[in-house]
This record gives structure tokens, C-alpha cells and sequence, in this order.
């Protein structure tokens, strides 16, 4: 199970954390966490990645509809600390090639 | 000897009498006193041969796969029901078969007419109704493909049974097709579409028995069976990880072309602008592009790059809004057209066109239109893909044969496929000529637009033999043309004494003769006695639906002209007797043929003729006629009573 948490940094920026498996069944919960973000006016969103045990396509689908809500919204979505199974999900896809990864969530913005 | 070897034999020995014959046919019997009629023929009879080579590597590997192992229990499985302007009582039905499937899963109706009474009625009965939602308003729709794709974003089950409208599923469907997917890779399981309206004759060619039988079970053999758009179950991380990628990669390409015409049409506007604080802010956008472009170069992310690349730019069109008020009016136009270019509806690829691109660089800009203009073609590429209705496309949308463009994907990424060969799966096929050519030109044309969009031959990551699989079927409807002249071919000599083979001779049929006979008995062993007639008349039949499928599709993917696709009708329309004027080309074609005969035999009579030539040509031409015929069958038949169907 799929734990997503939600914060807001010092500097305005929303921060997701889903800790454990980001897959199919869990990646509506992350798009959903992110646009009610977006709805409530925060569209500077990081996801914390350094939880997440397992990400599969879905979850990286998930992840590029955070990112047209947040541009949608005039702000921006970027990935953070992502631990070597995501690494090597999103190299294998070549997604890593759009969402360049960031080495903690202070950096990301 | 197993039954496999026996076809190896049959298949080694047909190809061997081909090429004996076609090689002969180059080098020593081309009349090329008459070489207008004596190339297209030889030309049609090589296509021929080539068609027998790939029959035959199709064949090699022609195994019946063992039973796949039963199913592990708890695997999540969404069906999925995709419809668009079908009866209700037809959606109804297959509806509820569809939730009576003994292996658990969720039913689901995806209703491209979003009708209220479906919804209501799938409500009342346990299944769920999915709509487009708001994001597919006046973005590209892409038919049954996009009706899908927006229906995978909506569901999280691991597998998708994918039925048409009109496909009644057997309560057994999953737990007979499950078990395959215990291989990790295993994308996809096809089983037949089998017809429950078609009488045994078969008149309009609805049933497959060659294609779901020995084509489909000699491509798995070499991991290379289609899907074939229903009756198949689909791991959703394949089709995920398919779009995902897809995505990665078309937006890096995208992305650096709008970049490099961004760079052109800010340097072009540049040198028509006199005011220097203008062209300053002009020169530092250009200068932005090309930073771009090279962060991209060197590794950089596109959505890091573009997302700061978009920020200088509105910083740049808040400086000029200043500008000439009636220059901005002209361009914003101008960008409006722009806009439909970046993004063809019929395509959804978001690749910019060409030839729109050059005009568009052409103008002459006014700052704030080329700064406009800039920020149209990032838009249309944008990260977001806000020129579509979500950034994730897991089907094809390249063809209107969404299945096979997406199959050779998957297959292209290391993905494996099985074809089951049991049916599952009872179904409704056209009931008159009408509809049957409408759905055989469609099947034809998206078949054609995956060959010139995305040549089998010279995709990465596709064994060689898994290329010929796919090239064997875009092959196959290029048939059109060899027809003609193996129509036109007989006329001539008949008619007019034209012989496009230097001599109708014993040489001649020495080497013809046993290739023909060796070819029928490999569709023979192959097809263990399944009708193949049907298919090999059809072939030759619709060749004027061939022909316009090949060159609709050659105008759409290279010229940018519409299909004029429609949806398959289901249903028999109100009757208005034959519909010869559909088949007016044949008809023309079987009226030349006798009457050809006929200045044949009068031309023996005469002595002007020889026996043994016009004898060979009459043979010639009752095949023709035999194979045509089936037209004016097809063209007579008024539809059967569908039989009593299951369900459940």
C-alpha cells in the first residue's frame, strides 16, 4: 500500500511523498494529490521519490499528468531523490530524459 | 515425420519451383518487344512469388501452442467494451455477457456517444460507463484508439480484455487466456474473431479461417502474432510502458524542431525590424533558442529546458507589447493558422508539418507576431502535449489499424505475444456489400499507413524475422496492382496478340505448372483443409479497394489528405437492391475478359491465331472470372437471420 503524503515547503513549494509501491493501483492517488494541490493554489510541486520502493509505468504515467496539471497552472513539477529502482525505470523509458532528476528537495526549485 | 516437417518440406520445395520459375521468367521469357505489358507482368508475377516466400517463412514455424496454465486467482483484470454509435440492445447484450466472465474483473462500458440511457442502464446493472471527459473537447478524438486510451487512465487493473461492441464473450474468455501472462514479458494474447451471421458460403469473406489459423499461429511462432484490436487481453504496464516512452522520446524530437524553426523565425523577423530596442530583445530570444538547443545536446532535461526557455519568452512579449497594433492583428492570424498545422487531427503526433513550418518561417513577422509564433510551436510540443487531450497515448494513434501499429511497438521493445487459438468470442460481421467494403478499405488503408509511417523493415529492436511477419501482411494489400495486369494480361493477347511471354511454350509450363500445383498443396498442409478459396477470390477481388486504399494512404501520410474514415457500420441499411455500382470496375473488368475469349476463339477460327496460345489464355481468364465472380455473390446477398445467440 501506498502511503502519499503532502507538505508544504518554506518557500511556497508543495512536496509529495508516496512512500512504498507507486503503481497502477496507487497512480491516480498521486495525480489526484498533486492537482488538489494545484487547486488550492500551490502549482510548484516536488515529488519526494526517496520513499518510493517501486515505481512502474504507471506511476511515471502519473507523473507526467502531474506535470501538464502544474505547467497548466502556470507552475512546474520536478522529481526528487529517486531511489535506484526509479532511476532505472526512468532511464529504461528514457523519461529521465524529459523530468532531469534532482539530488534533494531543497534543490529542486 | 511430424506434421511440422511435412510443411518444411512442402515449403522448401514451393520456394525452390518459385524461384526456378521467376528467374527464368527475368532472364530468358520477357517479350521485350512489347515490354509496356511484358514488365508490369513479370513484375506482378515476382510480387506473386514474394507473396509465396513470406506464406511460406510464415509457415516454418507453424506450431498449436500447449494449454497455457490456469490463471493465478487474484489477477485484476478490467474488460473493456468499446463502442461508438452501436444499438443499444447490441452494447446491451455484449455487456452482459461481459460481466458473467467467471474470472472476477470489472465491466466496463466505454461509450464514445456518450449516450444517458447506456449510462443509466450499465448503472442499474453493475457496470461502469466511461466518457471522454472535458480534455477531449476540440482536441484530435482518435477514434477507438483515443476511446481506449482515455479509458486506461480512468482504471488500475493489471490486465485489459479489449471486446468490440458486436464480440459476445464466453464466460471462460479469461481463464483460458490468463495462464500466459505467468511469462513476465508477455504483453498481449489474441484469440479469433469468429462471425455468428455469415452462412457457410461465406459471400462477403467475413470469416478468417486463414488469418485466424495458420497466418496468426506461424507469425506467434516466430513471437510475432498481431492484435488484432478485439477479443484480446493486454498487460496494462506493457501499454503503459509503451506510452510512456513513446512520449519520452517524440518529445525530444519535437521539442528540438520547434526550437530550430523558433531560431528562424525570430532571425528573419529580425531583419525586417528597424526599431533596435526590438531587435535586441529579438537577438536575445534567438540566443535563448539556441541555448536550448544546446542543453538539450548536451543531456539536460527537456522540461527543465523548455519550461526556462518559455519563461524568457514571456518575458520577452511582455516588453513588446508595444508594438504596431495592426502588424499584430495581421500575424496573430497568421499564428492562428500555425496553430492547425502544428497539430494534424487525422495524425495527433505532435511533430510539426513540414510544409506548413516553411510558410510559416517565410512571413515576414512583426516582432510580437514572430515572438507569437515562437510560443505557438513550443505550445504544440509542449511537455503537456496541449494540443491533445492527455500527454499519454499507450495506443498508436498513427494508423486507423490502431492494433497492429501498436503490436509492432510493443514487439519493438522486447515485448512477446501469443495467439490462442480457441474461439471465446462470437461476433457480428457486416451483412451486406456495402458495409463490407467500407470495413475491408479501412483495414487495408490503416494497414498501408503503418508501412509508410513506420516501415516493419527498418524498425530497431524487431528480429529480422519478426520484420518479414509484419511486412508479409502490408505485402499481401498491395495485391491490387498485380491484379490488374493479371487481368489485363490475357485480354491483350486475346484480343489484340500481344504476348508478354516470349513463347506460351513447353519450357514454359515445365516451370509454371509445378510451381502453381506445389503452392495450393502448401496452403493445403498448412490450412488442413480450412477453406481458403474465399480468401484467395477476395484477394483478387477487390482489387480496385486495394488500389484506393494504397493511394488514400500514401496522400494521407505524405500529401496530408483525410481518409474519409468511417466507422464500420453494424447494421443492414434499408434495402435498395445490388449495389453494382460499388463494383463497377470488376463488372467492366469481367465483361473485357469474355468478350476478350470471344475475339480469341474467332481468332483461332480464322487461323490467325495459335491453338495452344489462346487455349492457355482461355484457362487464364476462366480463373479470373472464377475468382471474380464472387462479387456479383457478394453484391446479390441480402444478409442471413442471425442465429440465436448465447447469453448469459
Amino acid at each position: 500500500m501506498t502511503d502519499i503524503q503532502v507538505t508544504h515547503s518554506d518557500h511556497g513549494l508543495g512536496v509529495v511523498t508516496p512512500a512504498g509501491r507507486l503503481t497502477m493501483v496507487s497512480a491516480r492517488a498521486l495525480t489526484e494529490a498533486v492537482a488538489s494541490l494545484v487547486d488550492q493554489g500551490t502549482s510548484r510541486v516536488v515529488v519526494d521519490l526517496g520513499e518510493t520502493t517501486f515505481i512502474d509505468s504507471s506511476g511515471l504515467g502519473a507523473l507526467v499528468a502531474g506535470l501538464k496539471r502544474c505547467r497548466q497552472a502556470g507552475g512546474d513539477l520536478r522529481i526528487a531523490r529517486p531511489t535506484a529502482q526509479v532511476t532505472a525505470v526512468l532511464a529504461m523509458t528514457n523519461l529521465d530524459k524529459v523530468l532531469t532528476p534532482r539530488a534533494s528537495v531543497d534543490e529542486a526549485f | 515425420m511430424s506434421r511440422l516437417w511435412l510443411v518444411r518440406v512442402v515449403v522448401v520445395a514451393s520456394a525452390l519451383l518459385a524461384l526456378n520459375y521467376i528467374g527464368w521468367r527475368w532472364v530468358a521469357s520477357v517479350n521485350w518487344s512489347v515490354w509496356w505489358i511484358a514488365v508490369p507482368l513479370v513484375v506482378a508475377e515476382t510480387y506473386s512469388v514474394i507473396d509465396s516466400l513470406l506464406f511460406g517463412l510464415t509457415s516454418w514455424r507453424a506450431r498449436r501452442r500447449p494449454e497455457p496454465p490456469p490463471p493465478v486467482p487474484d489477477a485484476a483484470v478490467d474488460v473493456f467494451i468499446a463502442t461508438y454509435n452501436e444499438p443499444l440492445a447490441l452494447v446491451q447484450e455484449t455487456a452482459r455477457a461481459a460481466a458473467a466472465i467467471r474470472h472476477p474483473h470489472r465491466t466496463w462500458i466505454l461509450d464514445d456517444g456518450s449516450r444517458p440511457e447506456l449510462a443509466a442502464w450499465a448503472a442499474q446493472h453493475g457496470i461502469g460507463c466511461i466518457h471522454r471527459g472535458a480534455d477531449w473537447t476540440d482536441r484530435p478524438r482518435h477514434a477507438k484508439a483515443g476511446n481506449i486510451n482515455n479509458a486506461l487512465m480512468q482504471t488500475d487493473g493489471e490486465f485489459i480484455l479489449i471486446l468490440d461492441a458486436d464480440q459476445v464473450p464466453d464466460p471462460e474468455i479469461l481463464e483460458r487466456t490468463l495462464g500466459y501472462f505467468e511469462d513476465e514479458r508477455m504483453a498481449l494474447v489474441q484469440t479469433p474473431q469468429y462471425f455468428v451471421n455469415v452462412p457457410d458460403s461465406d459471400p462477403l469473406g467475413s470469416q478468417a479461417p486463414l488469418f485466424y489459423g495458420p497466418i496468426q499461429i506461424g507469425k506467434d511462432g516466430w513471437n510475432a502474432a498481431f492484435f488484432c484490436g478485439s477479443n484480446a487481453v493486454i498487460r496494462r504496464e506493457a501499454l503503459m510502458q509503451l506510452g510512456v516512452s513513446r512520449y519520452a522520446v517524440e518529445l525530444q524530437d519535437s521539442v528540438r524542431q520547434a526550437l530550430r524553426a523558433s531560431r528562424r523565425v525570430v532571425r528573419r523577423a529580425r531583419r525586417t525590424i528597424d526599431d533596435p530596442s526590438l531587435t535586441e530583445l529579438l537577438t536575445t530570444i534567438e540566443q535563448d533558442a539556441a541555448h536550448a538547443l544546446r542543453e538539450l545536446q548536451g543531456g539536460a532535461g527537456v522540461a527543465d529546458v523548455t519550461y526556462e526557455f518559455g519563461r524568457r519568452l514571456r518575458e520577452a512579449e511582455r516588453k513588446v507589447a508595444r508594438a504596431d497594433a495592426e502588424l499584430i492583428a495581421a500575424d496573430l492570424a497568421a499564428v492562428g493558422e500555425l496553430a492547425g498545422a502544428a497539430s494534424d487531427p487525422a495524425v495527433g503526433v505532435p511533430v510539426l508539418d513540414p510544409a506548413a513550418l516553411a510558410e510559416v518561417i517565410d512571413r515576414d513577422w512583426s516582432a510580437v507576431g514572430a515572438l507569437a509564433a515562437v510560443r505557438e510551436l513550443l505550445d504544440a510540443v509542449d511537455v503537456t502535449r496541449g494540443h491533445e487531450a492527455q500527454p499519454i497515448m499507450p495506443l498508436a494513434t498513427i494508423s486507423v489499424t490502431e492494433d497492429m501499429a501498436t503490436a509492432m511497438r510493443l514487439h519493438a521493445m522486447g515485448w512477446r505475444t501469443a495467439y490462442h487459438h480457441e474461439v471465446l468470442a462470437h461476433g457480428l460481421a457486416p451483412e451486406d456489400m456495402p458495409s463490407m467494403l467500407t470495413q475491408r478499405l479501412r483495414w487495408a488503408q490503416g494497414t498501408v499507413q503503418v508501412m509508410l509511417r513506420e516501415n516493419p523493415l527498418t524498425q530497431r529492436g524487431l528480429s529480422l524475422a519478426q520484420r518479414l511477419m509484419y511486412f508479409a501482411t502490408m505485402w499481401s494489400y498491395l495485391s491490387g496492382f498485380a491484379a490488374v495486369v493479371y487481368i489485363t494480361a490475357p485480354i491483350l493477347y486475346l484480343a489484340f496478340d500481344v504476348q508478354p511471354v516470349t513463347a506460351y511454350s513447353l519450357d514454359f509450363f515445365a516451370r509454371l505448372v509445378p510451381f502453381l500445383l506445389v503452392n495450393q498443396l502448401l496452403f493445403l498442409v498448412v490450412g488442413r483443409g480450412i477453406p481458403t478459396w474465399r480468401g484467395q477470390q477476395y484477394s483478387l477481388a477487390l482489387f480496385p479497394v486495394w488500389i484506393a486504399s494504397f493511394t488514400t494512404a500514401f496522400n494521407n501520410v505524405f500529401r496530408d489528405r483525410p481518409l474519409d474514415f468511417a466507422v464500420t457500420p453494424k447494421e443492414v441499411g434499408p434495402d435498395a437492391g445490388p449495389r453494382w455500382d460499388l463494383v463497377r470496375p470488376q463488372l467492366v473488368a469481367m465483361g473485357a475478359l469474355l468478350a476478350a475469349s470471344v475475339a480469341g476463339i474467332v481468332r483461332v477460327a480464322l487461323g490467325d491465331a495459335s491453338v495452344f496460345g489462346v487455349s492457355f489464355n482461355i484457362v487464364w481468364v476462366l480463373l479470373d472470372l472464377a475468382l471474380l465472380s464472387v462479387i456479383v455473390q457478394a453484391a446479390r446477398y441480402r444478409g442471413s437471420t442471425p442465429r440465436e445467440r448465447q447469453s448469459a
